[in-house]
């Protein structure tokens, strides 16, 4: 049963660009593509041939496939209530992190590989930014950690729920910014708009402008994967390790439900940021995760006030 | 019976001189690997039985015999600066070919010479206890380095990178040396370490430690003593920036460790000195190492962020050990000294694969380069490597230390009080930024080095390296791997030099990191890996693969050659975030209104070092400025000079009368 996290989560990946498409354009009033919509694109692009630039080299073509053997990998971290993940150890948030940061790092020399403009211009930004927001994940798994005193998803998550009624005003806002950080690791708004025209996708989609075929299908499935690595966390906060094992994966996939929803409500009515706001936008995760450490501090009686 | 053949490779150095030029490089790396053999063996037993190996050697100092003392903190930078310095060695067989016909015999000579003298000091620096003895080796490490420094001494630029590396070493040795004689004169105990138990045992230890910190930080390269760095690393030949950055600095690290033996009391002070110092120098390092364009002294700034890692390592042992968090002082120590081990493994591989870049393509400035690995792939593939491991990224060296820092912080935390928590979190905040910093340099570094295509015509039409040159980087590349995946005893043997100065060590080690998940959930990724590129395989064997231009928006006619990224552009907007740290020199001719058909002219930015500027440059030349104000009492003038000699006569006169001297 160890691994029903991660088999849950593969699972919801698949539906979830559906379900953010259809959000979207349901809420812009437009009919929109059916639910498995991005499910058959991957299919197709399974089956395609490939075009590979004469620029490009080795890199450019196992760039995907650790990309995404890393997130896979890093789904393997997902525990679900009282079940750990399939790996899982002390302190494995910073295997989980340096792992995503492979990924990261893969793409974007796979995307300056091609030797085009728009890619190199997508592969730098992707790279200051998930240089920006690395911190506000350490400081936010830091104040867990100092919170419940363990320090593996698995442990964190169970005993997050035997403290008292505070710890549920932190996950609150733990929730609040892994929602956030999710949107920044997948490139998305406010940080960037994947659905405009390619060319003009500022990050993440105009980085893979030259990926196709197979390489191109495991990177639409990324980005499932990715979104339902935050889910699973998310959902993971919700949920005591008590109760039934049934209503616990019918809440796990609600929340997941939610989730995607909700990222789709906020692509539908928000605006990306001007570009130059990022940093600062990002830089405000990690304030906020500050104010998340100092607080736990005080919950947990480490201050001298006397 | 080894001590002897020891002693006796000493004076074997000489016969390099005899030797054609050719069988210099065999020569030294015969004698090198006895010395490495017999030094290791003793190393390996000091480390695996966890004894103190004693020995008297046949030379006698000063009418006192010789004692060379290996315990495991000298075993274990023993076994790293050998290894370094044999693939050193032989790396710098084949690079230095193309300089057969330049130089003649007596620099060639003088070159391995050094090069093994340089191996026989740093030993010696590693097994001397004695105060006398240690300066002298450490001198002979200086300027036997020295040497190898300005090997290309036709270059103005190299002698004088050279004589700034002396100095700077000079100034480490004075430091060093007062705090000796401080530490003698005061307690009048023998003149050696370890008479100084005595001194911080009766006194305030953090004064005199700091005297040694400043003295041993010059090597380290700790900021603000780094600025040797930058200047030294590019004019060396590869192979002795390899060995240097690798091996050279951390003996600055050993000498900080090994005085810290020695103390007992005050350790929080020092450890959140040493915290605070490794923390700008890991921060402030990449973030120089951004903007750099010279792809030596990039790698010389990256030393100087690993430093910053290895110092972060020791200082939260520190605040463990002195705060009594058991975890905390045992992973820190562990930690920042595996690091020392990881470091120089990826640093020399990444300086010996710029090495080989510049004996091809003659240039080390990264906007030059491009599309390398098309034409130098086993080189190429190598400095991904090193670039993926020196950022810390799993399953690879870097990742190991890194997480066993993060290990004793995360797990540290509950027990800490108010104030070291906000330690421990600044620790983190650091460690996190470093990493994405170090993310973002080496993927632009390799991207711009070896994708794209080329951006001059010095990276067209070169070739691989030959075998020759790759083995000691191949070397490398194992141990890099093989820590990253099967750490445990290498983290067992950093364990061991942590255990001097926090108890129960193997205790903690054994049972607290999970270094076992952590290598097979890296074997899981490297299989997931193989799995994937195996049916990508198979997928492409069933459709068809074509070939194309990259893809321009529809506009055919793009060169890539032209529009892509370069290394300035890639850095820009973390230039203008990290504007105010950054000091960039834009050097350009504005257009004059009487132009009206422009001449062709050129855009070149700098990026200086403000520390240095601000540090070392501004004051000398505040300095030289009262200097020649002050020459106007150098008239030239016999009269001028005997009245001064009256004046001073009288001043002299005047103070005795009114008892003032």
């Amino acid at each position: 049963m160890n691994g029903l996290g991660f088999l849950l989560s593969i699972v919801s990946s698949l539906l979830f660009p559906g379900i953010i498409a259809v959000t979207k354009a349901k809420l812009s009033g437009r009919k929109g593509p059916g639910i498995f919509q991005p499910l058959f694109d991957a299919a197709r692009l399974f089956r395609k041939g490939s075009i590979y630039s004469v620029t490009t080299s080795i890199i450019f073509q196992i760039a995907p496939v650790i990309y995404f053997a890393s997130i896979v990998v890093a789904l393997l971290f997902m525990p679900f209530g009282q079940y750990k993940g399939f790996l899982s150890f002390e302190v494995d948030f910073v295997f989980f992190s340096y792992l995503l940061a492979v990924g990261k790092f893969v793409m974007i020399i796979g995307a300056m590989d091609t030797g085009s403009g728009f890619e190199g211009m997508g592969a730098n930004r992707e790279a200051l930014y998930s240089m920006l927001v690395e911190p506000a994940f350490f400081i936010l798994m830091g104040s867990l950690a100092l919170l419940t005193n363990h320090t593996s998803f698995y442990s964190l998550f169970v005993h997050i729920h035997f403290d008292s009624v505070l710890s549920y005003l932190i996950a609150l806002l733990a929730i609040y910014l892994f929602v956030q950080i999710a949107m920044v690791e997948n490139s998305r708004i406010p940080i960037d708009d994947p659905k405009t025209h390619l060319e003009l996708t500022m990050i993440h989609e105009v980085m893979v402008l030259d990926n196709s075929g197979f390489d191109m299908c495991l990177i639409h499935l990324a980005t499932g994967l990715k979104f339902a690595l935050y889910g699973g966390l998310i959902a993971n906060f919700i949920f005591p390790d008590t109760w039934p094992l049934y209503t616990q994966i019918a809440v796990f996939l609600m929340v997941n439900l939610l989730f995607v929803i909700a990222v789709g409500f906020l692509e539908a009515f928000r605006a990306r940021n001007k570009l130059e706001k990022n940093p600062k936008w990002i830089l405000t995760l990690s304030s906020i995760s500050m104010v998340v450490f100092l607080s736990v501090l005080v919950i947990v009686h480490k201050y001298f006030l006397e | 019976m080894y001590l002897i053949v020891f002693q006796l490779l000493f004076v074997l150095t000489f016969g390099i001189f005899i030797l054609s030029k050719r069988h210099m490089s065999y020569f030294g790396l015969f004698i090198q690997l006895g010395l490495a053999g017999i030094t290791s063996y003793w190393s390996v037993d000091v480390l695996i039985h966890g004894t103190v190996f004693e020995r008297e050697l046949l030379i006698s100092f000063w009418g006192n015999p010789l004692e060379i003392k290996v315990d495991s903190l000298s075993a274990f930078f023993i076994l790293v600066l050998n290894f370094t310095l044999l693939t050193g060695t032989m790396y710098s067989a084949g690079y230095l070919k193309p300089y057969i016909n330049e130089k003649n015999r007596a620099e060639f000579g003088l070159h391995y010479f050094s090069l093994v003298w340089l191996h026989i000091s740093m030993l010696l620096v590693c097994m001397l206890r004695d105060g006398l003895a240690f300066l002298v080796v450490w001198e002979l490490m200086a300027v036997s380095s020295f040497f190898l420094v300005i090997f290309e001494s036709e270059k103005e630029e190299t002698v004088k990178a050279g004589i700034y590396y002396l100095l700077e070493m000079h100034v480490g040795l004075v430091l060093i040396m007062a705090g000796f004689i401080y530490a003698f004169v005061q307690t009048g105990a023998v003149f050696s370490f370890d008479g100084l138990t005595v001194y911080f045992a009766r006194f305030h230890p953090f004064p005199l430690f700091l005297l040694f910190f400043m003295g041993f930080g010059i090597k380290a390269g700790f900021i603000p003593f780094h600025t040797w760095l930058p200047h030294a690393h590019p004019a060396a030949p590869s192979h002795i920036s390899g060995i240097m950055s690798s091996v050279m600095i951390k003996m600055g690290i050993y000498g900080i460790l090994r005085v810290l033996t020695y103390i007992h009391t005050d350790l929080l002070a020092i450890g959140i000195f040493i915290l605070i110092i490794s923390a700008i120098s890991g921060l402030l390092g990449v973030m120089y190492a951004i903007m750099q364009h010279d792809l030596k002294k990039l790698l010389a700034y990256h030393s100087i962020e690993n430093i910053g890692i290895i110092g972060i390592g020791i200082g939260i042992g520190l605040i463990g050990v002195a705060k009594d968090i058991p975890v905390l002082a045992a992973l820190g120590f562990t930690g920042g000294i595996l690091h020392v081990l990881n470091h120089s493994l990826f640093k020399s591989l990444l300086f010996y694969s710029a090495g080989s870049i510049y004996m091809r393509t003659h240039t080390r400035h990264i906007e030059h380069l491009g599309g390398l690995i098309k034409r130098m792939p086993v080189t190429a593939l190598l400095f991904l490597l090193g670039a993926m491991a020196i950022c810390g990224l799993p399953p690879f060296n870097g990742f190991i230390s890194e997480f066993l820092i993060y290990f004793g912080l995360f797990k540290g935390l509950r027990t800490a009080d108010f104030q070291t928590d906000l330690t421990i979190l600044g620790a983190i905040i650091c460690l996190a930024l470093i990493g994405g910093l170090a993310i973002f340099c080496f993927t632009k570094v390799f991207s711009i080095v070896f994708l794209g295509t080329a951006r001059s015509r010095l990276s067209e039409n070169v070739k691989e390296i030959r075998g020759g040159m790759i083995f000691p980087k191949i070397l490398a590349g194992i141990m890099i791997v093989t820590i990253g995946i099967f750490p445990l005893y290498f983290v067992k043997a950093a364990g061991k030099v942590a255990g001097l100065y926090v108890e129960d060590i193997p205790l903690i080690i054994q049972n607290a990191p999970p270094l076992s998940n952590v290598s097979r959930a890296s074997l899981v990724f490297i299989l997931l890996t193989a799995f994937l590129w195996f049916l990508r395989r198979m997928q492409q064997k069933r459709v068809q693969i074509e070939h194309g231009p990259t893809w321009g928006c529809g506009y055919s006619g793009a060169d890539p050659a032209v529009h892509q990224y370069t290394a300035t552009s890639f850095a820009e907007n973390y230039r203008e975030l990290a504007s105010p740290i950054l000091k960039v020199d834009k050097h350009f001719e504005l257009l004059k209104e009487e132009e009206i058909f422009p001449r062709p002219r050129s855009f070149k930015t700098e990026t200086g070092d403000m520390l240095e500027e601000n540090l070392i440059e501004k004051p000398i030349r505040r300095i030289i400025y009262w200097m020649e104000k002050a020459a106007m009492f150098q008239t030239g003038n016999l009269q001028h000079y005997i009245m001064y000699a009256f004046l001073f006569a009288g001043l002299i006169f005047l103070l005795t009368i009114f008892k003032l001297i």
